[in-house]
């Protein structure tokens, strides 16, 4: 299977004055259409790694390789060109616009890249609406929905560029347990039909076993690499 | 750059009371600037007007002294330097030839010296006009009628048909019809004028084709180009001539007014800069209100310079909405000044000048400054880091 996400000796360090490492020599590849979890304790790295993953963040020292590119050699323009064609983000607290309704957000991936919404690209909104179960709400403002109903829209929005990796940062942390089943089962769906990579931070153990592989860090560095 | 003004909109529409502040904030300072300037232009052409609206703007007289007759220095054959005057810039509009003399006006009892001005009168009303001017009667046709100023009537009770002498310094004597009475609302010439023909003029004075002066009006606007245009006659004709314009003898006018303009153009910076720093600082404090917005947008790959585009937009959407909000206020309150601030027979106290172009001008202005005032808060929104958002959730 082709790596579609490289990590090579990845250093991470904040501060200048009092310097804490917070990520030690992570080696680390995914394969393009997996399905990946990390986990670990809080304050352990992984939001870094994956801020890192998704060229928001860069590492101290190493390499982040995507679809074999070094992401250190691209331009600002470049990687904002990157982030929006071919990652698609879900945050735990599903940060939507709340100036535009559920379908402007699910849209604004796409208005980011050519400007202006077609009827074609419209209706593959809906299409993903429907998917995430929010065809009754897509005209909604984005700030009067549930939170299980805002993260659904984030994962729409997440697809709509069919972007080749999705990176989650505990996207149903604070979801209850039915809405954060509802989430899982859609994630995985989506990875099955679209073959988009996934690469999921979850405190929970019972989701993360779902998935194909885990992967733990534990203080920075790789504890544990499972693949089913 | 149409999702930057995308954004832009709903960015205003959601936080509205904000967005009406600083439109009311820029529109003030439009109708501030629009008010004062109106006024102040307004004010500066009823000066002008009063000055040189029923004058020449530059005559043309003897400089030969030699050649005098009534201690008036005169022009012979006068016909080819007219035609030549008329030649000499585009400029000018209209030439009139004028034959001014002293004389003593008795009427009854009284007597007063005058100033005997024989015209051709249908030439002189491109400069002074009569027709308009005149209260009562008519204008002088036939030899032996005289148009007097207003003034005279009522000081001598005079009608219009009364028989008055005029005495030239040489001793001729003739009797005059006043026909009618002008008011050139300049009381020294309303006391003093005796107005006639050119025909008139010169059977009591005994001259024959003779004059005084050729007066110029320059288009109304050219009128600030005398001093230049007196300088081009001045050069064609030699120095046989004497060239007086308005602007080099109402000087002090003129620097008046100019002090005035800086002082106004000052007063409009002021505002200007003013309403920049509210702008300004309003949109600054924008940015960090929609800080998480714009990480958001930065992770989702909207590039800096978009970013960037959405608060000069905001600036641009709230320079139009100010501008226009601004033109509205500005005329109203011309409109009420005009209306309220009026003397006792109903006209303005002062007639403010609407001028579209500078209304215009102002709005455009206001539109320019808002945008550069949203340059530093589009600058800190490119900057701005998407991980420093995602990161403090
Ligand atoms: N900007 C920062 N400056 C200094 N330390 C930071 C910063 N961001 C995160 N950290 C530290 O890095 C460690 C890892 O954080 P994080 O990646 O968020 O962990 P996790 O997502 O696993 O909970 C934590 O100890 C955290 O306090
Ligand atoms: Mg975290």
């Amino acid at each position: 299977m082709e790596k579609i996400m490289e990590l090579r000796n990845i250093d991470k360090i904040y501060g200048t004055q009092i310097q804490t490492q917070v990520l030690y020599d992570i080696n680390l590849s995914f394969e393009q259409g997996s399905f990946n979890s990390i986990i670990g304790q809080s304050g352990s790295g992984k939001s870094t790694l994956l801020n890192i993953m998704g060229t928001l963040d860069r590492p101290t020292n190493g390499q982040v390789l995507i679809k074999g590119i070094p992401a250190n050699e691209m331009t600002e323009n470049e990687l904002a060109d990157l982030r929006n064609t071919s990652i698609g983000f879900v945050f735990q607290f599903h940060y939507l616009l709340p100036e535009f309704t559920a379908i402007e957000n699910v849209l604004m991936p796409f208005q980011i890249q050519t400007g202006k919404i077609t009827k074609e690209i419209r209706n593959k909104a809906e299409e993903y609406m429907d998917l995430v179960g929010l065809s009754q709400v897509r005209n909604n403002p984005s700030s009067k929905m549930s939170g299980g109903q805002q993260q659904r829209t984030a994962i729409a929005r997440a697809l709509i560029n069919r972007p080749s990796i999705i990176l989650a940062d505990e996207p149903t942390g604070n979801l209850d347990s039915d809405s954060t089943e509802t989430i899982y089962e859609l994630m995985r769906d989506i990875n099955q039909k679209l073959g988009t990579t996934f690469i999921i931070i979850t405190h929970d153990r019972r989701i993360a076993e779902k998935a194909d592989r885990i992967v733990e860090i534990k203080d920075g560095r790789i504890n544990l690499d499972i693949r089913k | 750059m149409r999702l930057g003004f995308k954004i832009a909109v709903r960015f205003l529409k959601s936080n509205l009371g904000q967005t009406f502040l600083i439109v009311l904030g820029i529109a003030i300072g439009v109708s501030v600037q629009i008010f004062i300037g109106s006024l102040i232009q307004g004010l500066q052409k009823s000066l002008i007007d009063k000055t040189i609206g029923n004058s020449a703007h530059i005559t043309v007289l003897s400089a030969e002294e030699e050649e005098e007759t009534e201690n008036q220095e005169i022009i012979e054959d006068y016909d080819l330097l007219y035609q030549e005057i008329l030649g000499i810039n585009a400029k000018i509009e209209d030439a009139v030839v004028v034959a001014d003399y002293p004389a003593v006006l008795e009427y009854e009892e009284d007597s007063q010296s005058v100033l005997v001005r024989g015209f051709d009168l249908a030439q002189a009303e491109a400069i002074y006009e009569f027709s308009d001017r005149l209260v009562e009667g008519r204008i002088p046709k036939e030899t032996d009628e005289v148009m007097l100023g207003i003034d005279l009537k009522d000081k001598y009770k005079l009608k219009v048909g009364d028989f008055v002498t005029l005495i030239t310094n040489k001793g001729n004597v003739d009797e005059f019809i006043v026909s009618g009475f002008f008011d050139l609302k300049v009381s020294s010439v309303n006391k003093t004028w005796a107005v006639t023909t050119l025909k008139s003029s010169e059977n009591l004075f005994g001259l024959d084709r003779t004059i005084t002066s050729i007066e110029i009006q320059l288009a109304e606007a050219n009128v600030f180009d005398a001093d230049l245009v007196a300088d081009q006659i001045r050069q064609t004709l030699g120095a046989e001539y004497e060239i007086e314009d308005w602007k080099s003898q109402n000087e002090q006018l003129l620097s008046g007014l100019s002090g005035q303009s800086i002082s106004s153009i000052m007063i409009q910076v002021f505002v200007l800069i003013s309403v920049v720093l509210g702008i300004a600082s309003v949109l600054a404090i924008t940015v960090m209100q929609k800080s998480r917005q714009l990480g958001i947008l930065k992770a989702m790959g909207i590039k800096n310079s978009a970013a960037s585009y959405i608060f000069l937009f905001e600036g641009f959407l709230l320079g139009i909405l100010g501008a226009i909000l601004g033109i509205a206020f500005g005329l109203g309150l011309a409109y009420s000044f005009t209306k309220f601030a009026i003397n006792p027979d109903g006209t303005p106290v002062i007639a403010l000048f609407i001028s579209p172009s500078f209304i215009a001008g102002s709005g455009v202005i206001a539109v320019v400054a808002s945008v550069l005032a949203a340059l530093v808060p589009a600058i800190r929104s490119s900057k701005l880091n998407p991980i420093d958002i995602i990161r403090n959730n």
